[in-house]
C-alpha cells in the first residue's frame, strides 16, 4: 500500500535505509500483553485523540457554525459554504493558489529530475548532495526574505544584473503579474534539492546493469534516461508528485513575509485568506469551511493522482 | 554520447572521454551549485555591509564599508539612536530570547515526539494486543490530514486550555506523536530479529526492560536520523507558532524575522540588519546541518511504503 498524503510533506519521504523494508504481517492472538501495550501506547494515544482526530472532527463541526472565539459557536447549517460559493475572494484565492500549485510543481519536478540524474548519472558525491539540500534546513521565513532582498527592485543583485545587461529592471513582488511566479521559484529554490534527493533515492534502486547492457548496445544517455529511467522510475515519481502538489497548496509563509497577499490580492493564497478570516476578522466558522473545501480539493487530488499514476505501474524484473 | 562497446565484460564501468554531453551535463550542475549556494554568500556579504554602502554600491559582490552593525542591530547591542542612525528601526527585537524559545520549543518537541513514538512504535511492532492492527490503521489514516487543517481547531483549543502565548502551548500539537515518526519507527522494531528479544527474554529481562535496554539502543541510528529532521521541522515552523504566540515570552525565531521584516523604518528596510538577523535565525541549522549531513543525506529516501 502506498500512504500517499501526508500532513506535513516534509516529514512523509523520510525514511532511514534500514527502516525500508516490507510490512510483514504479524501475527496478533488477542489477549497477550495487553497491560503493558496500552502503557506504551498511551502517550501516543492521548496526542493521536487530542491534537488529531478530535480538531480534525471539530473543524467539521465548526465549519457549520458561526464561531468568533468570544461566544459559543452557533450552528448556522450550511451558511458558511453558501457564502463561500458566492465569495468572490474566496474563488479569486482558490485561483491564485492552482496556479502557484500548477508553476511551483511543474518546475520543481523538472528540475528535481534533473538533478537526481545527473547526481545518478554524473557523480555519486554525497558533498553535491549534501549542497543541493542546503536550501531546505532554511526556513521559509528566511528563504522568502532573502530573495526578497536578491529581487528588490532598486538594489537588489538580481536586478542589478539585469539591469547591467542593459534590460528593464522588474518588480518581481510588487508586480500582479510577476508575483505568484517570483513566489513559486522561491519555493521552488527551497524544496528542489530535497525532491530532488528523494528521486535520486528511487533512481540508486534501478540497478546498474541495465545502462551497462544499454551502454553496449550502444544507446545514448538520453534513450536511456526514456527507456531504462523514466519507466522505472514512475512509480517513485508518482508518489513524490502527489506529496508535493499536497505541501504546495498549504503554501502560506512565503506568501505572508514577501507579499502578505498583494499587490491587489494578486498572491492572496487560499492558506492567506483563511489566516485572514480566522485571525483577522474572527470569522473561525467561515475559515474552517474554507479548511474543510481545501481538504476536499486535496482528497480528490490525491485520488485521482494516485488513479492516474498506478496505471501502467512498473516494477523491476 | 555514443559509447565504447566492450568486448570483454568487466564488473567495473570503463572510464569514458568527457564527450560534449558531460560537459554540459557539468555545466549544468556548476550552475545549479552556484544557483543554490550564492544567495547563501549574499546573506552574508549584506549583513556584513552598512546601510548607506548598500544603497551606494548594491552590485559589489564584496561586503560594502564592512561593518558588523548589522549584527548589532540585529541581536539588540545598540542603542535606540543609534539603530536608526544606521537604518534600523530601532525597535526592541531580542533576539538571544527568541533564540533561546526556538531551542526550547525544537528540544521539547523532538525529546517526547520521539520518545512517545518510540514506545508507541514498539508496542505496534512486538506487543500483541487486542485491536493492535486496528489502531496502527487508524494512525495511519492520520497521515492523510493535511497539518493545515488542524491548526485552526487546536488554536481554539490551546486557548480553551489557556496556553496562548506559551511555550508549552507552540510545543503541544507535536509533542506526543506525529503518525509518521511512530510509522517510522515501527517499521524498524519490526526489522529487528526476534532472537534479540528472545535471548533476552531468556536472560530473565521484561519486556520493559528489553525495549529500553535493547531496542532502544540498536534504534540509536533511525532515531538519530529522525530527531535531527524534527529538530529542522520544528525549528523552521512558522504558521503554528504565529497563531499561538502574541509577545516576546513565546516568539520563536522565525516569527520575530518575519516581525523585524515588517517594520520598515522611513529610510527603507535595514537590509543589513534583516540580513545579520536572517544569518543568525538560520545559522544553528546549518551547524547542525555540518555534524548530520552525510546521515541526513543518506537517509532521505522512501519509506518503502508499497
Amino acid at each position: 500500500m502506498t500512504v500517499a498524503s501526508s500532513s506535513p510533506p516534509s516529514r512523509l519521504p523520510l525514511g532511514a535505509a534500514e527502516a525500508v523494508a516490507p510490512v510483514k504481517k504479524a501475527k496478533s492472538r488477542p489477549g497477550g500483553d495487553g497491560a503493558l501495550a496500552a502503557l506504551f501506547i498511551a502517550p501516543a494515544m492521548l496526542g493521536f485523540l487530542v491534537f488529531l482526530l478530535w480538531p480534525t472532527l471539530r473543524g467539521i463541526y465548526l465549519s457549520f457554525t458561526d464561531f468568533n472565539l468570544l461566544t459559543p459557536a452557533e450552528w448556522v447549517g450550511l451558511g458558511n459554504y453558501v457564502r463561500m460559493v458566492n465569495d468572490p475572494i474566496f474563488w479569486q484565492s482558490l485561483w491564485v493558489t492552482v496556479e502557484y500549485v500548477v508553476l511551483n510543481i511543474g518546475v520543481q519536478t523538472v528540475a528535481a529530475l534533473a538533478i537526481a540524474v545527473l547526481l545518478q548519472r554524473l557523480t555519486q558525491s554525497s558533498v553535491l548532495r549534501g549542497i543541493v539540500l542546503a536550501p531546505y534546513l532554511m526556513s521559509n521565513v528566511v528563504a522568502g526574505i532573502v530573495w526578497l532582498w536578491i529581487l528588490d527592485t532598486q538594489l537588489g543583485i538580481g536586478n542589478e544584473i539585469i539591469a547591467g545587461l542593459g534590460a528593464d529592471r522588474i518588480p518581481f513582488l510588487a508586480d500582479e503579474t510577476w508575483a505568484i511566479p517570483t513566489i513559486a521559484m522561491i519555493n521552488v529554490w527551497r524544496h528542489v534539492g530535497y525532491t530532488a534527493l528523494l528521486l535520486f533515492a528511487g533512481l540508486m534502486a534501478i540497478p546498474n546493469d541495465m545502462y551497462e547492457a544499454a551502454r553496449v548496445d550502444g544507446a545514448s544517455e538520453w534513450r536511456m534516461f526514456w527507456r531504462i529511467t523514466m519507466p522505472l522510475l514512475r512509480p517513485v515519481l508518482a508518489v513524490v508528485l502527489i506529496m508535493t502538489v499536497i505541501g504546495s497548496f498549504q503554501v502560506f509563509d512565503t506568501v505572508a513575509v514577501t507579499t502578505d497577499g498583494g499587490p491587489a490580492n494578486a498572491t492572496n493564497v487560499l492558506q492567506l485568506y483563511i489566516y485572514d478570516s480566522a485571525f483577522g476578522r474572527f470569522q473561525f466558522g467561515y475559515a474552517s469551511a474554507m479548511s474543510v473545501a481545501l481538504l476536499v480539493v486535496l482528497s480528490a487530488i490525491t485520488i485521482l493522482q494516485y488513479r492516474l499514476t498506478r496505471a501502467g505501474q512498473t516494477d523491476l524484473g | 554520447m555514443a559509447a565504447v562497446a566492450e568486448t570483454t565484460t568487466t564488473v567495473r564501468p570503463e572510464r569514458r572521454r568527457p564527450s560534449f554531453g558531460r560537459v554540459m551535463a557539468w555545466t549544468v550542475m556548476i550552475a545549479i551549485v552556484l544557483i543554490t549556494l550564492v544567495p547563501f554568500y549574499w546573506i552574508l556579504r549584506t549583513a556584513l555591509s552598512s546601510n548607506p554602502g548598500l544603497n551606494a554600491q548594491p552590485a559589489d559582490p564584496l561586503p560594502v564599508d564592512l561593518t558588523l552593525g548589522g549584527f548589532e542591530r540585529a541581536l539588540g547591542l545598540q542603542s535606540t539612536e543609534e539603530a536608526v542612525a544606521q537604518g534600523g528601526a530601532g525597535g526592541g527585537l531580542k533576539f538571544w530570547r527568541y533564540l533561546l524559545n526556538s531551542v526550547l520549543v525544537s528540544t521539547l518537541i523532538t525529546a517526547c515526539q520521539i520518545f512517545f513514538s518510540a514506545m508507541a512504535a514498539y508496542a505496534f511492532a512486538r506487543l500483541r494486543w487486542r485491536g493492535r492492527d486496528t489502531v496502527f490503521a487508524l494512525f495511519l489514516a492520520g497521515l492523510m490530514v493535511p497539518t493545515i487543517f488542524t491548526l485552526l481547531p487546536n488554536f481554539v483549543l490551546i486557548k480553551e486550555l489557556g496556553l496562548v502565548d506559551n511555550l508549552l502551548g507552540i510545543a503541544l500539537p507535536t509533542m506526543f506523536m506525529t503518525p509518521f515518526a511512530v510509522f517510522f519507527l515501527r517499521q524498524f522494531f519490526m526489522n529487528v530479529p526476534k532472537e534479540v528479544e528472545e535471548a533476552a527474554l531468556l536472560d530473565g529481562a521484561g519486556k520493559v526492560r528489553i525495549f529500553f535496554r535493547v531496542l532502544l539502543p540498536m534504534a540509536s541510528t533511525p532515531v538519530m536520523t529522525l530527531a535531527v529532521l524534527t529538530y529542522i521541522t520544528s525549528w523552521n515552523d512558522y504558521f503554528w507558532p504565529l497563531m499561538v504566540s502574541y509577545s516576546d515570552s513565546s516568539r520563536v525565531l522565525t516569527v520575530a524575522l518575519a516581525m523585524f521584516r515588517a517594520q520598515t523604518p522611513q529610510s527603507g528596510i535595514d537590509w543589513s540588519g534583516l540580513m545579520a538577523a536572517t544569518l543568525i535565525a538560520a545559522l544553528p541549522m546549518l551547524v547542525l546541518f555540518g555534524f548530520f549531513a552525510r546521515r541526513i543525506v543518506s537517509s532521505i529516501s522512501f519509506t518503502g511504503l508499497k
